[in-house]
């Protein structure tokens, strides 16, 4: 069982340990990086390496990797786009808008890190804004954008949902086969792989866009799903925080059902799904999309047991006046267990449950506002 | 020979002491430190070895008006100094 919890921050990485203490069952054991901001850290299960994600201000993106839980981190390769990528021209921009024209695509953020299959050593997949994807068959240190993407022609629908341009945010490689690779864009839809990357599929049949005019809400290229996880234990369930909604699809992405009378709102960026029972999943809801605060300032988590039918509202141990804290769609974790969760938020609260989230039980600290949180 | 300064802010992250280059234009001069420090050239520049958004770089005084070409002038005796700009944070 995962026995550390990694919360990556706009400060720092903060690295959660389990305390005896039932009441305070997590405390920080160690700090890393602190000063840099932290889009997201990772533990690989394979070889037990540890990866961190920085997004240093001045100076770019930068890729850590960690042999020795921490002790000392080796500077690794990032992604770069190779000569002749070029972002599309947007139609939107202003004349005076720099996205305006058509220019050279740079690396702006490593906005999702994930190893590939067990069975494919030292493979890592990246996403990135503006929206490539990349993998690395040695453990960081080289990549190579996935040309069968970025070049399809769809791209030039996509745009920046919260950023300046698109960015693949979820992956989610198939236990069953590390060639089934699968990836959420905000804003592209869902796309998926069943060739290793050679080609692939908008997979977002069902999902709408409320932001659209009605003609388009159903334009695959034009969803924002804010953050897509799959099921490690029945692989053909997904789930979606989508801008709008939350959608599940129980047909290996064939067709996405749409969960109505989500209470208190259907807003949010997090989800988390059980792995061991694909129709129960957690999220953290907000008010849509104007004002993205908890409604009526009151923290709480929904979860749903049957597939997105209904939803709990769990609420004990969270702040219930006057909190405004938003979790970011990388900011709420499950572990292997599917009893044990975390979520961080971007006022710098860590809450942590051993029970499915019945009980939560607030990190004794503050954080600096919270980017990401996974079990390690 | 034009002497190259980089921003304390960077030896937190990796080591790139003050040196001396034979150098015309900026370019050539950070083409000329990159060799010997690679990593150094991706908190430097982007992949298309345009000057990141949040560096400037000074040379005599003057901030470089080639942010994309770093075709600037570098005299034999300039001073070039590489340094966060505050727009960064």
């Amino acid at each position: 069982m995962s026995s550390k919890i990694l919360v990556s921050t706009r400060k720092g990485l903060f690295t959660l340990a389990p305390t005896s203490d039932p009441a305070l069952p997590w405390h920080i054991a160690k700090v890393d990086f602190l000063g840099d901001p932290l889009n997201l850290a990772l533990r690989d299960p394979r070889d037990g390496a540890l990866y961190a994600v920085l997004n240093l201000g001045h100076f770019g993106t930068k890729l850590r990797r960690s042999d020795d839980e921490g002790a000392t981190w080796t500077e690794l390769a990032v992604p770069e786009f190779p000569e002749g990528c070029t972002l599309y021209a947007n139609g939107f921009a202003a004349p005076t808008d720099v996205r305006s024209k058509e220019r050279p695509a740079t690396l702006m953020e490593i906005w999702s890190l994930e190893p590939g299959g067990p069975d494919e050593s030292g493979v890592l997949w990246a996403g990135t804004i503006p929206g490539g994807l990349f993998r690395s068959d040695d453990r960081g240190a080289s990549w190579r954008l996935i040309r069968s993407l970025w070049d399809r022609p769809e791209r030039a629908k996509w745009f920046g949902g919260g950023k300046d341009e698109a960015g693949i945010h979820s992956i989610c490689v198939d236990p069953r086969d590390a060639r089934h690779v699968s990836v959420a864009i905000s804003c592209g839809g869902a796309w998926t792989s069943r060739d290793g990357g050679d080609t692939w599929t908008n997979v977002s049949q069902g999902m709408r866009a409320a932001y659209m005019p009605p003609d388009l809400a159903y334009d695959l290229d034009a969803q924002d799903p804010h953050r897509m996880v799959q099921c490690p234990s029945s692989p053909d369930h997904y789930w979606i925080q989508h801008h709008n909604g939350i959608f599940h699809t129980s047909n290996d992405c064939a067709l996405w059902e749409e969960s109505t009378d989500v209470a208190p709102a259907n807003f949010g960026f997090a989800v988390a799904v059980h792995p061991h029972d694909p129709k129960t999943a957690w999220f953290v809801p907000g008010v849509k999309d104007e004002r993205r605060v908890p409604v009526d300032a009151k923290l709480v988590v929904t979860r749903t047991s049957d597939g997105g039918r209904t939803f709990e509202t769990l609420a004990n141990g969270l702040p219930q006046d006057h909190a405004y804290d938003i979790v970011f769609r990388h900011a709420l974790a499950v572990d292997e267990t599917g009893e044990r969760l975390v979520f961080g938020s971007t006022t710098g609260g860590v809450w942590t449950t051993a029970d499915g989230g019945e009980h939560w039980h607030a990190l004794p600290a503050r954080l600096p506002p919270v980017y990401a949180v996974c079990f390690a | 020979m034009p002497r190259i300064v980089f921003t304390p802010h960077l030896q937190r992250h990796l080591s790139c002491p003050p040196q001396s280059v034979s150098a015309g234009t900026v370019r050539e001069a950070l083409e000329q430190v990159f060799l010997a420090n690679e990593p150094l050239r991706g908190y430097i520049v982007d992949e298309r070895f345009r000057l990141r958004k949040h560096v400037v770089i000074f040379v005599d005084n003057q901030p470089i008006t080639d942010r994309e070409g770093l075709s600037d002038a570098v005299g034999p005796t300039s001073e070039i100094y590489v340094l966060q700009a505050l727009s960064g944070g």
